[in-house]
């Protein structure tokens, strides 16, 4: 589903991303794991568009789809979902409203009809009631006061209500207690479908033991230095990074 | 940070004023310049009384003793003020006239800037819409206003000053100047001497006004100035919403409009009065032409129990200077002012309120949004007092600013008096940046640029769209999107 071949991407004057390729195919779920400053973040940002981080060379395709040519909002709609690390806070816009607004943006880019808002509404009480949130938060401005377990929350919970193809979580359970991170992760292993891809992307082990990769990758110094099971994340944890450190 | 920065480029290149044609019409103007005899010469276009004349003249002498203030934040070049006509008019009848009297090209204008003129086309609009009665004001004369006899069945008087000053002197003269008095300030007093045309409603007690009331104003001549004067009244119990438009064609010199607005409400009375600004604001790039809106709006919260809500929607002029004031006597009267204020390209907007508390239990709301971008300077300037006898007074501010790019500039100047132990004060203010990180997060959930910026400043002004009439409350956020469309790249 996602190919990413010999990606080359810098911030400003500094490359961080040093060719590098990933295979994730549909239905599979992928841990990127590596040490701060390995290009982590990059690495998400350069596949969901974000401006000023300018791609010199590689490609990344979805379904055979040029991503890199596309605004954010484009490859939004072509089902590329970004679980922020650190969602941010829209002050004035309801978290209904917002994701309504976007739904329906995704809709009209791919031509399909707008959602109508008792479907909306259906959904959303079904979708929100699977991750145990209270509704009443979703009538609040988005992020707007919430704690940090409460905005990874809403992140499932968008990535739930958008049906997206391609899930990149950026370091998801930073910033959880065990009970929060229980159910984010429950939410998202109840996203797992083979015609869905997972990136999972985090530093340490812990979330891995709720979400299980098929495969983990080691991201150090902008390419992938290993690949294997998730017996490599166990491995990772015992041992640290240094040795892929040193390899770069 | 590329996204903010090509939101600014786009801001500044922003060429986006919709209301800026020229409606060619026979006009007659007053010779160039100001004197006692101009002032004499407007007074006899309008077939004023001779104690009209005598107030203007008297104001004109004051004027001329005064001095033009300085302390706005704002930048422009002295004005000339014998290098401007003070009346304009389409070369009509005076007075109230039919519609088919009305020249056909300034019908034409005001259907172009969707007001109706025709009552029929209100009633004919979406079935359960709710109606509005228009006062339409091109340049220096009011040209038609709607809905008259239907408003006279229940007493509300809705018409044009120069008819009031005819048709109801006796009010006219109870209450003209007693909110602003004509010596007020330095542009206030230039109005007196001057002003040409505006709105006047009357609302008798305990009626409730059936409709909402609208003027909408047109500067159209080159080189002059529009002056005008509204004063309304709302009786014992009485209650009026009312909203004022604007717009102007776009001309490379600056256009001065001081206007006066005086607001007067007894005891048990509201008036919710709303404005939505559209002047043309110059040119973004260089700054050249735009008007001067050098504004004077205060009510007189008179009575006890009264209640007056300004609410303001500032998204054009090249300078604006304005403070929406209520003088709150009558005891537990209750004074609010909702403001957005949105500065683009090179416009200057030095605005906000005056909460003068003077009676016991008075209290008051101010929510001002300032936004500013391209490289434009936005000011809240805003005044909280309590008088010793205005025991128990509450104030609450809030004011946030939202700024776009890096060149734009936003300023909060309250002032905040307390003259007596009981009076509570509380003042809230923010600064914000609109970031990349979050243009990128809306993005990223499928909104293309422009849409993220809407959503983002829609949500910045949530508080202050929402205290707008329903009808106008739409039209304000399409203007909101509009002061801001361009900003993708």
């Amino acid at each position: 589903m996602l190919s990413i071949k010999n990606l080359h991407a810098r911030v400003e004057a500094a490359e961080i991303l040093k060719g590098l390729s990933l295979e994730l195919p549909a239905g599979e779920v992928h841990a990127i794991m590596g040490p701060n400053g390995a290009g982590k973040s990059t690495l998400s940002y350069v596949l969901t568009g974000r401006q000023g981080y300018e791609v010199t060379d590689g490609t990344a395709t979805l379904d055979g789809e040029d991503l890199l040519s596309l605004e954010a909002n484009e490859r939004a709609a072509r089902g590329v979902f970004l679980s922020f690390q650190y969602p941010l806070e829209i002050p004035g816009v309801p978290a209904m409203t917002f994701l309504r607004t976007a739904m329906n943006a995704q809709h009209k880019a791919r031509g399909e009809p707008e959602i109508s808002a008792t479907d909306f509404l259906k959904r959303a009480r079904e979708v929100a009631g699977q991750l145990k949130m209270d509704f009443d938060m979703l009538k609040r401005p988005l992020n707007v006061g919430f704690s940090g377990g409460e905005k990874k929350r809403m992140e499932i919970f968008q990535m739930a209500m958008l049906s997206p193809r391609l899930l990149i979580l950026d370091e998801t359970d930073s910033g959880l207690d065990i009970d929060a991170l229980k159910i984010v992760a429950d939410g998202v292993n109840a996203l797992r479908r083979p015609d869905r891809a997972m990136l999972v992307i985090t530093h340490y082990q812990r979330l891995l033991d709720y979400i299980h990769p098929d495969k983990v990758h080691v991201l150090a110094a902008g390419r992938i230095a290993a690949t294997g099971g998730p017996e490599l994340a166990h491995e990772l944890e015992r041992e640290g990074y240094d040795k892929y450190a040193r390899a770069a | 940070m590329p996204a903010v920065k090509k939101t600014v480029d786009s801001v500044e290149a922003l060429e986006r004023y919709q209301h800026g044609f020229i409606t060619s019409v026979d006009q007659e103007f007053a010779p160039k310049g100001l004197s006692a005899d101009i002032v004499r010469f407007i007074s006899a276009k309008k077939q004023e009384p001779e104690w009209m004349l005598e107030w203007r003249l008297a104001a004109y002498e004051r004027w001329l003793a005064m001095d033009e203030p300085d302390w706005a934040k704002v930048n422009y070049p002295r004005i000339d003020y014998q290098d401007s006509y003070y009346y304009a008019a389409p070369k009509e009848k005076i007075g109230p006239m039919s519609l088919d009297e009305v020249d056909p090209e300034i019908l034409a204008t005001y259907a172009k800037l969707g007001i109706p003129l025709r009552e029929q086309e209100v009633l004919a609009g979406v079935q359960g819409a709710p109606k509005y009665a228009v006062d339409a004001v091109f340049d220096s004369v009011s040209v038609v206003t709607t809905f008259k006899k239907e408003l006279a069945a229940v007493g509300v008087i809705f018409c044009s000053f120069s008819e009031a000053v005819r048709e109801h002197p006796e009010l006219v003269k109870k209450y003209l100047g007693t909110v602003v008095p004509a010596s007020d300030n330095y542009f206030a007093c230039l109005n007196s001497a001057v002003f040409s045309d505006g709105s006047f409603v009357y609302v008798p007690p305990g009626v409730r006004c059936p409709m909402e009331l609208s003027t909408y104003f047109r500067i159209n001549a080159a080189e002059s100035g529009q002056f005008e004067r509204t004063l309304i009244i709302a009786d014992e119990g009485a209650y009026v919403s009312y909203l004022e438009g604007c717009t102007a064609p776009m001309r490379d010199e600056n256009q001065l409009h001081a206007a006066v607005v005086e607001l007067v409400t007894l005891d048990d009375a509201e008036i919710k009065y709303s404005t939505v600004q559209n002047w043309y604001p110059g040119d973004p790039e260089t700054g050249k032409g735009g008007i001067y809106n050098f504004v004077t709006k205060r009510a007189d919260c008179r009575g006890d129990r009264s209640k007056v809500s300004w609410t303001q929607v500032e998204t054009g002029s090249a300078i604006t200077w304005k403070y929406p004031s209520c003088v709150l006597r009558g005891k537990d009267s209750v004074g609010e002012f909702y403001s957005i204020a949105i500065t683009n390209g090179r416009q200057q907007a030095d605005t906000g309120t005056k909460m003068i508390h003077l009676g016991e239990g008075t209290r008051s709301r101010i929510i001002s949004k300032g936004i500013s971008a391209g490289r434009s300077s936005n000011t809240y300037r805003g005044l909280v007092s309590a008088h010793p006898k205005a025991k128990g007074a509450r104030n609450f501010t809030q004011c946030d600013s939202l700024l776009i790019g890096k060149t734009c500039a936003a300023h909060t100047v309250p002032y905040i008096e307390a003259r007596n132990g009981q009076s509570v004060f509380e003042h809230e203010a923010t600064t914000t940046r609109l970031s990349d990180d979050q243009l990128f997060y809306v993005m990223q959930r499928g909104l293309s640029q422009e849409e993220a910026v809407q959503l983002l400043v829609n949500g910045f002004v949530k508080d202050v769209l929402q205290e707008l009439p329903m009808e106008f409350a739409v039209e304000a956020q399409k203007l909101v999107a509009i002061s801001l469309e361009g900003s993708v790249g």
